[in-house]
């Protein structure tokens, strides 16, 4: 092959098929640029650029929509598709990979930073002066965030990694008088490059022993390794390098022991900052989690992923790699759901309270995930409503606890304050806010009829099915009690925030007037919270999409 | 879209707006046009909306007062269940929108619609937050129906969830000097128990597989809707022969008939050296004695009670309490028959205990609602035993006449107490409104003070105590007697627990309201009784003596659904748990049942 139709044939794949299935990144990589250019024309210096990227947002967000309805539709636009219409091509030589995990996160983050750019437009923060510059950063980390979900390469993984941190750790320092806010970043930045650091190992050890960063064709070279034995000494090298990058993983997940930035960086930034951190990065890592969990655990051949089956000599071969991923993916989720609700007892701020609730959910997610790659051996169907399970959960996690940091910022403008104990007595001037906030805050305990239910019933059911398959039963039996446990844990943290609102008597030198839900910033926590209770109650739209979701998992 | 003749179930509007209407009702309540400080508009609004609903049950129970019946309505002596509606709702899961009635269910709606009523006439008093009372009341009264109706599981476990949060709301806000203490303890424990109670669902679900199940079953669950005409029936019923899954049902009628088959896969599945029945039966139990309440996890209880203001005691006491009694009975038993057969000592011990010992400690209370509260776990004692006796062997046969005589009086037991103790916590209330406090020790010639009063409450106490001629004695004396089957050592306490309620309560009597005169504090408050307290407390003194008089007003609903019910689980036990070579069951022309009742 010579310099030129390599050249050609590169060309050809990123014009014809890469670039048309990247629309949606490159969508955002624009209204980046547009926001940026409009700082420096005097002329358009005047426009809003949360309104520029708003704009943007919105088409990429129908972009992202085109991209998920496509993807069951057998056939021409992607090559990849097999009998059952189900996607997974990969981009740019292999580097991304887009099937209907990657559609599905996408749309769920394009989906976020609709509701997301509106809120802090109503929130006041940033200012118009900082505009630009925050809409720059909060859109270049999401860029990031949408390719942490399609990576497929560990070179990739690591860039998406620190290409949704970097602006992250800016954003953290957002509140410039503030030294909470910059002590907030430091402490974000220090941390987050430290577990880059130890992620990059990882990755350099699993690539030089491998000879490769491709992840389908490292679960291949994985299943003959671990197939040859334990002789050459080479598994403890990979299980070494496998556990450091589930550092940089944990670090992205906020999962314990790797949570102890989250409480303090939430409780520096601004809440705004704490919404986009809690639900959007969250979301990309859970899905960087899945991508290489069945990368390495799952998928032999990397072509045609839904061609493979039980009977293929890889997926048996790499049994023990995922009996290794769900230990140590099910003994942190143990852990972090258990310790983070357990921390947020003592909490008194309420964005500190939020940040353990955030590391107490990505426990239970992180349950759901073990179930998942526990069952993919056993049964594709199971092991597809298990990932739904997760793309559910993420769904309706991006309502509940964007509404509740919604909610959080709003009083803060009114109160000057992000205590709970200055919340007290809330329901006499202001009910319709506390309504909201019991809306939000009960659907994270996870009562019927709300939404928080439905996902924690899917994460519970798909344990339950682990069980009942017989796979990794009794780490799945523990996993259910500590479930069910830190269910009724997370009671009491919950409720008091509502017994602060309702029960207690407003103090006598409240300053800030009545927050009605009839003005801007009650529209946008209303338009967070209905879809908490409708989803709670008609939640088959956003399960088929979750179901979509979970067809990746082949 | 729906198909048309799905919206066209006779069924599908009256049971939807006797669950509803409340919900709805809350939800224009809160809007912001009902201004807050029209008080009395939201209250007649809430008991009107209460009394429609409690008009439609009733035209659902007894088709006779509203003219010739329709298909809607119930019919009496049959035992099957009844006005079934059934609609999609999450078909990736199968769940459905299943609501139906039949013999068990049905009383239980009804006592809960006249309650609900009723307190809510006695929620006249409330003059806190109004508005934010009434809304959390109407949603409490959605939830405690939808359970009553709900066939499908997810839903039976979406309406018990929703009781939690306005109940703690209404116990905290409105309750006494500790409210947030014992609000938040009643939450806690029902949550506790939920949370099991989720995982035992789950786990049945994913054993479950409907394919198991004969074409005839299939119809009687109405997984397949009995409605469908021959071509469909055969097209919906192949559609599950030829899935090449298994497939999982939350339909309870349908888990019980797979729980009950010979080869269950419920009792083959084993999880930590037991078989899964027994944990869905322990879990499902933890949930609902939780609820009921039994000792040892009955210490919300009292605090619930003596916190909560009047009507939410009466809702409490009246018909959250049942909802542990019929949950044992509509799901422990028939979906894990076996697990019920070997833990019948456990469900009458725990009866048992709970009986002596709500009968001492509310001997030993000082105040007169902390006393009524600890008498409805020592009632309600008497409804896990009749239920336990379920499974009990006499002698070399299986007497399911004894058993089937058990589970009715546990069935009349928990009609009777909604009356009786709805009651005493509304006289007790009539009481604390006036003097505002509640400590026996200062009581004394209320008789003097409030006569028409004294005697109605006496009438309602004496309801309480099981006198013969009052609702009280009929659940208390068939349970006592079917349970001497089962274990005379447990029959010869439960009929001495008799001796302690009568203690208590003719205790509580003579220092309340007999004595010459009252001399605790606010004396002067002790104003005879207003009409509207009359309203309230008259039918249910009317209901305790007509239901103490003709029982077989209830037992004609009851019974039949019981008795079958029970019939089967006994055939069940020769057949599945005994082998061929098993106890015969025997045969038993007429109930116990009806002759007592005569």
């Amino acid at each position: 092959m010579n310099l030129g139709s390599l050249i050609t044939g590169s060309l050809n794949d990123t014009l014809a098929v890469s670039l048309p299935l990247f629309r949606t990144e490159l969508c955002l990589a624009a209204t980046i640029v547009l926001v940026l250019l409009c700082r420096m024309l005097p002329v358009l210096r005047r426009l809003d650029s949360g309104l520029v990227a708003l704009g943007g947002v919105c088409f990429a967000l129908w972009y992202a929509w085109n991209d998920l309805r496509g993807i069951p539709v057998a056939g021409l636009p992607y090559a990849g598709a097999d009998a059952a219409g189900l996607v997974r091509q990969e981009l740019f030589g292999g580097l991304l990979v887009f099937d209907s995990l990657t559609a599905y996160i996408r749309f769920l983050l394009m989906g976020f930073l609709a509701l997301y750019i509106p809120f802090t437009k109503a929130s006041g923060i940033p200012d118009h002066e900082d505009g630009a510059d925050f809409y720059t950063l909060v859109l270049g980390a999401t860029l990031g965030m949408c390719l942490m979900a399609s990576a497929n390469h560990l070179l990739m993984v690591f860039m998406a990694v620190e290409m949704a941190s970097v602006p992250s750790y800016a954003l953290a320092g957002l509140l410039k008088g503030r030294k909470a806010s910059s002590e907030a970043a430091l402490k974000y930045a220090v941390y987050g490059a430290g577990a880059a650091g130890i992620m990059l190992y990882g990755i350099s050890l699993l690539g030089g022993l491998l000879g490769t960063c491709h992840l389908p064709s490292m679960a291949a070279e994985l299943a003959r390794v671990v197939d040859a034995g334990t002789a050459n000494g080479s598994v403890m090298v990979l299980a070494l390098g496998g556990l450091m990058v589930a550092v940089g993983l944990a670090f992205k997940l906020s999962a314990v022991p790797f949570h102890f930035w989250c409480p303090d960086v939430f409780e520096g930034a601004a809440a705004e900052i704490g919404g986009f951190l809690s639900v959007a990065s969250k979301t990309a890592a859970v899905a960087l989690l899945l991508r290489i969990c069945f990368g390495l655990g799952v998928s032999p051949t990397g072509i045609g992923g839904a061609a493979a089956t039980l009977a293929e000599p890889g997926l048996a071969g790499l049994a023990s790699t995922r009996h290794f991923m769900v230990y140590v993916v099910g003994l942190m989720a143990a852990v972090t759901c258990t310790l983070g609700n357990l921390a947020a007892y003592g909490q008194t701020n309420m964005k500190r309270l939020l940040a353990y609730s955030t590391i107490a959910h990505a426990g239970y997610i992180m349950m759901a995930v073990a179930a998942a790659v526990a069952l993919a051996g056993v049964n594709v169907a199971a092991s597809r409503e298990a990932v739904s399970a997760v793309a559910f959960y993420l769904g309706t996690y991006l309502f509940m606890n964007l509404g509740a940091f919604a909610i959080v910022a709003l009083l803060r403008n009114r109160l000057r304050s992000e205590e709970i104990d200055s919340y007290a007595g809330l329901v006499r001037s202001s009910p319709g806010i506390v309504i909201t906030t019991a809306v939000v805050l009960v659907s994270l305990i996870g009562l019927p009829p709300l939404a928080g239910f439905v996902a924690k019933f899917l994460v519970f059911s798909s344990l339950v099915q682990a069980i009942s398959l017989h796979a990794e039963r009794p780490l799945m039996l523990v996993l259910l009690v500590v479930g069910g446990l830190n269910t009724v844990l997370s009671l009491f943290y919950y409720l008091r925030v509502l017994k602060v609102m309702t029960f207690d008597p407003p103090p006598a030198d409240r300053v800030g007037g009545e927050f009605s839900l009839v003005s801007l910033p009650g529209a946008v926590v209303t338009a967070l919270v209905v879809p908490v209770v409708v989803l709670g109650v008609f939640w088959a739209g956003l399960y088929a999409c979750a179901q979509l979701a979970g067809a990746f998992a082949s | 879209m729906l198909p048309t003749d799905t919206l066209s179930q006779p069924a599908l509007w009256p049971l939807t707006a006797i669950v509803f209407l409340p919900a709805l009702v809350a939800a224009f309540l809160s809007l912001p046009i009902v201004p807050k400080a029209r008080e009395d508009f939201i209250r007649w609004t809430t008991l009107l909306t209460t009394a429609v609903v409690f008009v439609l049950s009733l035209w659902m129970a007894v088709p006779a007062l509203f003219g010739p019946a329709g298909p809607a309505q119930f019919r009496l002596g049959d035992p099957s269940m009844q006005a079934v509606v059934k609609l999609p709702w999450i078909e990736a899961f199968g769940i459905e929108y299943l609501l139906g009635v039949d013999g068990i269910s049905l009383p239980l709606v009804v006592l809960t619609t006249f309650l609900s009523m009723l307190a809510a006439a006695a929620s006249w008093p409330i003059t806190k937050h109004v508005k934010a009372y009434h809304i959390l009341f109407l949603l409490l009264v959605t939830g405690m129906l939808g359970v009553f109706v709900s066939l499908d599981f997810f839903l039976f476990y979406v309406f018990w969830e929703v009781m939690l949060l306005p109940m703690y709301f209404l116990i905290g806000i409105w309750g006494g000097p500790r409210r947030e203490y014992a609000a938040i303890k009643f939450f806690l424990y029902t949550l506790l128990g939920s949370v099991l109670m989720l995982l035992a669902i789950l786990m049945l679900y994913f054993t479950s597989d409907l394919r198991l199940l004969s074409d005839e079953q299939l119809v009687a669950a109405h997984v397949v809707s009995p409605g469908l005409d021959g071509a469909a029936r055969a097209t919906a019923v192949e559609a599950i022969r030829t899935a090449d899954r298994p497939l999982h049902t939350f339909n309870i009628l349908a888990l019980a008939q797979i729980g009950q088959l010979p080869n269950s896969p419920f009792a083959a599945a084993q999880v930590w050296g037991m078989s899964l029945e027994t944990w869905a039966f322990l879990l499902l139990l933890i949930g609902f004695v939780i609820k009921v309440p039994v000792v040892p996890v009955h210490t919300w209880l009292p605090d619930a009670h003596v916190e909560a203001p009047t009507p939410i005691s009466m809702i409490l006491a009246g018909v959250l309490l049942k909802l542990g009694g019929y949950g044992i009975l509509r799901i422990c038993y028939p979906i894990c028959p076996g697990a019920g057969l070997s833990l019948a000592w456990l469900v009458c011990g725990l009866g048992v205990l709970s009986m002596v010992y709500g009968a001492f400690a509310a001997l030993a209370q000082k105040d007169f609602k902390r006393m009524v509260a600890y008498s409805s776990v020592s009632h309600m004692g008497y409804v896990m035993l009749g239920l336990g006796v379920w499974s009990a062997v006499a002698g070399h046969e299986y007497r399911w006449d004894a058993w089937a005589q058990g589970v009715n009086g546990a069935m009349f037991q928990m009609l009777a107490h909604g009356i009786s103790s709805a009651g005493m916590f509304f006289m007790v209330g009539v009481l604390y409104d006036r003097v505002h406090h509640r400590n026996l020790e200062e009581f004394g010639g209320i008789f003097g003070r409030m006569p028409v009063y004294s005697g109605l409450a006496i009438a309602i106490f004496f309801a309480g105590l099981g006198l013969p001629g009052l609702c009280g004695f009929i659940g208390e004396v068939l349970v006592t007697l079917s349970s001497w089957n089962y274990s005379r050592v447990l029959a010869a306490i439960s009929a001495f627990t008799v001796i302690l309620t009568a203690a208590y309560i003719l205790w509580a009597i003579q220092r309340v309201y007999l004595g010459a005169e009252y001399k605790g504090p606010h004396g002067d408050h002790l104003t005879p009784i207003t009409p509207r307290e009359l309203a309230i407390a008259t039918p249910l003194v009317f209901f305790a003596i007509v239901f103490g008089v003709a029982p077989q007003i209830l037992f004609n609903y009851v019974t039949p659904t019981v008795n079958r019910q029970v019939e089967t689980l006994a055939d069940w036990t020769r057949r599945v748990h005994d082998g061929p070579a098993g106890l015969p069951v025997a045969a038993v022309q007429e109930p116990a049942t009806a002759q007592v009742a005569r």
